[in-house]
């Protein structure tokens, strides 16, 4: 599975551009889905399993897409201002490398560094190494990601874009691994959702679950001064979401989730996001209403270009999806 | 992608006389979000003969409907916001001032000393300010807050106001050599484009045309328009802000200045709410490049367009924004190029004769 994670974390796919992680999904499933889509906002659509009486459709929603930049204009010399795609911070930027989707890449610059100020977007630039506009092979609307390795430290892992692509991961093994399951089970590899959870809205209205999960990562509270609200820490299981400031998670659906994790001896954490939304409240907003729940892995360092995750949670989150899609769901 | 077919298909509308006229009469009607009647009047009046169906909804968007022929005709819905920004009266005092609020994105800073006209009979009023004789230096170094501004009707005229009563900027319509100056050119612009692509829409698709209300507070209209037409895809056609000025600083080049006047239509890709699909702004582009037709991209970051709503109704829509650049937007006077106009209208009516099924047989892409 780390494999998996590492081709995913280092396949580029802005929001609005996720073509090439598509792709990489999409291969990665291969014959294990009975059916494969794409819908029009570009979210893949993987169905396993058919209803049977006991069974419920269910959306199962990780999304591919990351945070990025866009180049908004390319001046005289060569530079290239950009503008963000969902939450970039500054601070996470100044010597940053990226790399474009036609595989160009660059590193982000800034002038007149202060010490106690906080630089804006604006104040940077790209430099791709041109010497000026006629030489700058990128040009206003191109997109790029953040560039960084995927890096193995053992329990845990390192790279960009864990946020959302570890369940990407997650949900590509659960899809396998499912065996029998009385539902008809849609996996929504949903798109844009970092700017604003868009794929997934569409997505959630095409399938019309009778019931849906987001897959996606949490804050921990585990570093020095993280806030000490936040309860979930790194290695201690998957976090079953109470509620996030998107949505908030169907009790039915936390309960049964704790119960099925206790049968199943699967350890867990309970989740309390206080800033951040997931698919979870697409989901649960379309058409008349859905009921809907979401299982997290807990990251450090969430959209800075090295997120952290802990390997056993990782593998948990999966014993715990396909457990939790292997019985009838409980909705009382 | 697109299916190459003869450029020249179809009557190419033109900006005559009589376009310049129906712009100026848009213009000049008050349609501030929430009451936009008159701009409605106008427009249901222009399309009865053209249009196969038309409806007005619930929230009071006109819904036109051309049906094309021939088999395979892709549903393409086109959206032009009627409404437009001002002011809502709140609160009467004495002496015939009335306290008001902004309707839609508004600076403060634009507010004093402007004529504005009050109500569906268009009282003529101002918003006050203080003379100069009478301020001090320092007072002049502040911005006057809106609270502390109101509209001046005087008496008899007063009488006739009450809060509730939508206000707009007076400014009438003028052209002034190869340039559009008036109010609410955002989106009164779009709304005269739609109107001569429905007079000559090409034969090969269903043009939906949605002429939407409430988009300068929050795309309302543009949703459940979307929901109703249930189109393949759509095309929000606005106006947008050119801030091409010259740098105060000589020696800084001006890297944000969203679009050029006189530089032709302006494609979207990327604003606040909507990321395009790649696959129309290389339609639009390939159309352009084809046909000769100038073009800018609109540089991304922030701002929307009825295509935000668009795009996520039901289980998504293939969605692009189109622009007229205009100058000095949300101001009580936008400044526009005729040309820039004529092209937005040529590139879209181009791009309309070339839809194909293809157009969206692939999956979204990238460029």
């Amino acid at each position: 599975m780390k494999s998996l994670i590492q081709k995913l974390v280092e396949t580029p796919g802005p929001s609005g551009f996720e073509y090439a992680i598509r792709d990489v999904i999409h291969e990665a499933i291969g014959e294990h889905a009975d059916e494969i889509r794409v819908d029009a906002l570009g979210s893949l659509i993987a169905r396993k399993g058919t209803k049977t009486e006991q069974g419920l459709r269910v959306m199962i929603s990780a999304h591919i897409d990351e945070i990025g930049l866009m180049v908004t204009h390319v001046d005289e010399h060569g530079f290239v201002r950009f503008t963000n795609i969902g939450g970039i911070s500054p601070l996470t930027c100044y010597g940053g490398r990226v790399v474009f989707m036609d595989g160009t890449r660059g590193v982000i610059g800034l002038d007149g560094i202060e010490r106690d100020k906080m630089p804006s977007l604006t104040d940077m630039f790209i430099d791709v190494g041109a010497t000026s506009k006629a030489d700058c092979p990128v040009k206003v609307g191109d997109v790029c990601g953040f560039e960084r390795p995927f890096l193995d430290l053992g329990k845990r892992m390192v790279a960009k874009s864990l946020d959302d692509r570890v369940a990407a991961a997650v949900a590509v093994e659960a899809l396998k691994r499912l065996g029998s399951t009385p539902h008809e089970v849609h996996f929504v590899f949903s798109t844009q959702e970092e700017v604003g959870l868009r794929g997934a809205t569409t997505a959630a209205y095409g399938v019309d679950p009778d019931v849906g999960f987001a897959v996606d990562v949490t804050r921990s509270g585990d570093t020095p001064r993280s806030n000490p609200k936040m309860a979930t820490a790194l290695g201690a299981g998957p976090a079953i979401k109470v509620r996030d400031s998107s949505f908030i998670a169907d009790p039915r659906l936390v309960d049964w989730m704790v119960q099925s994790a206790q049968a199943a001896g699967i350890p867990y954490q309970m989740e309390v996001l206080e800033a951040g939304g997931t698919d979870g409240r697409a989901i649960q907003l379309t058409r008349g209403g859905v009921p809907a729940g979401c299982v997290s892995i807990a990251c450090r360092y969430i959209h800075s270009p090295s997120e952290m995750v802990d390997s056993d949670d990782v593998e948990n989150a999966v014993r715990l999806l396909v457990k939790l899609l292997s019985e009838p769901i409980r909705l009382t | 992608m697109t299916k190459k077919i003869e450029l020249s298909a179809g009557q190419v509308p033109e900006i005559g006389a009589s376009q310049i006229e129906l712009l100026e009469k848009l213009c000049n009607a008050t349609g501030v979000s929430g009451d936009e009647h008159e701009v409605r009047q106008i427009v249901l009046e222009e399309i009865k003969l053209v249009a196969d169906d038309v409806k007005v909804d619930a929230l009071g968007n006109v819904l036109a409907t051309r049906f094309g022929r021939g088999e395979q005709r892709v549903r393409v819905m086109l959206a032009a916001h009627m409404d437009e920004i001002g002011f809502m009266i709140v609160k009467k005092h004495e002496d015939a001032l009335f306290e008001f609020v902004r309707v839609g994105g508004i600076d403060e800073r634009q507010l004093p000393g402007k004529p504005v006209l009050v109500g569906r009979e268009g009282l003529p009023g101002v918003i006050g300010a203080k003379p100069i004789h009478m301020t001090t230096a320092k007072e002049r170094q502040n911005k006057i807050e809106q609270s502390a501004l109101r509209i001046d009707l005087g008496p008899e005229i007063g009488e006739k106001v009450k809060p509730g009563d939508r206000a707009t900027f007076a400014t009438r319509f003028a052209i002034t050599g190869p340039s559009i100056r008036a109010k609410a050119l955002d989106d009164r612009l779009g709304v005269a484009t739609l109107i001569e692509l429905l007079k000559h829409v090409p034969a090969g698709i269903d043009l939906l045309a949605a002429f939407t209300v409430q988009e300068e507070v929050g795309l309302r209209g543009a949703r459940v328009a979307a929901y109703a037409f249930d189109p393949d895809m759509a095309v929000a056609v606005d106006a947008t802000p050119a801030y091409d000025l010259p740098h105060w600083d000589e020696d800084d080049e001006n890297d944000r200045y969203n679009t050029r006047l006189d530089a032709g239509p302006a494609i979207y890709v990327m604003d606040r709410a909507t990321i395009p699909d790649q696959r129309l702004v290389t339609w639009l582009q390939e159309t352009a490049q084809d046909a000769g037709i100038p073009c800018q991209l609109r540089q991304p970051g922030g701002g929307g367009t009825d295509a935000g709503a668009i795009h996520k109704v039901r289980g998504g829509i293939p969605s692009v924004s189109v622009s007229v650049p205009i100058r000095y937007a949300h101001t009580a006077v936008n400044l526009a190029r005729l040309d820039d106009w004529a092209n937005t209208l040529r590139l879209l009516h181009t791009a309309l004769g070339r839809i194909t099924p293809d157009l969206l047989a692939v999956e979204r892409r990238g460029r």
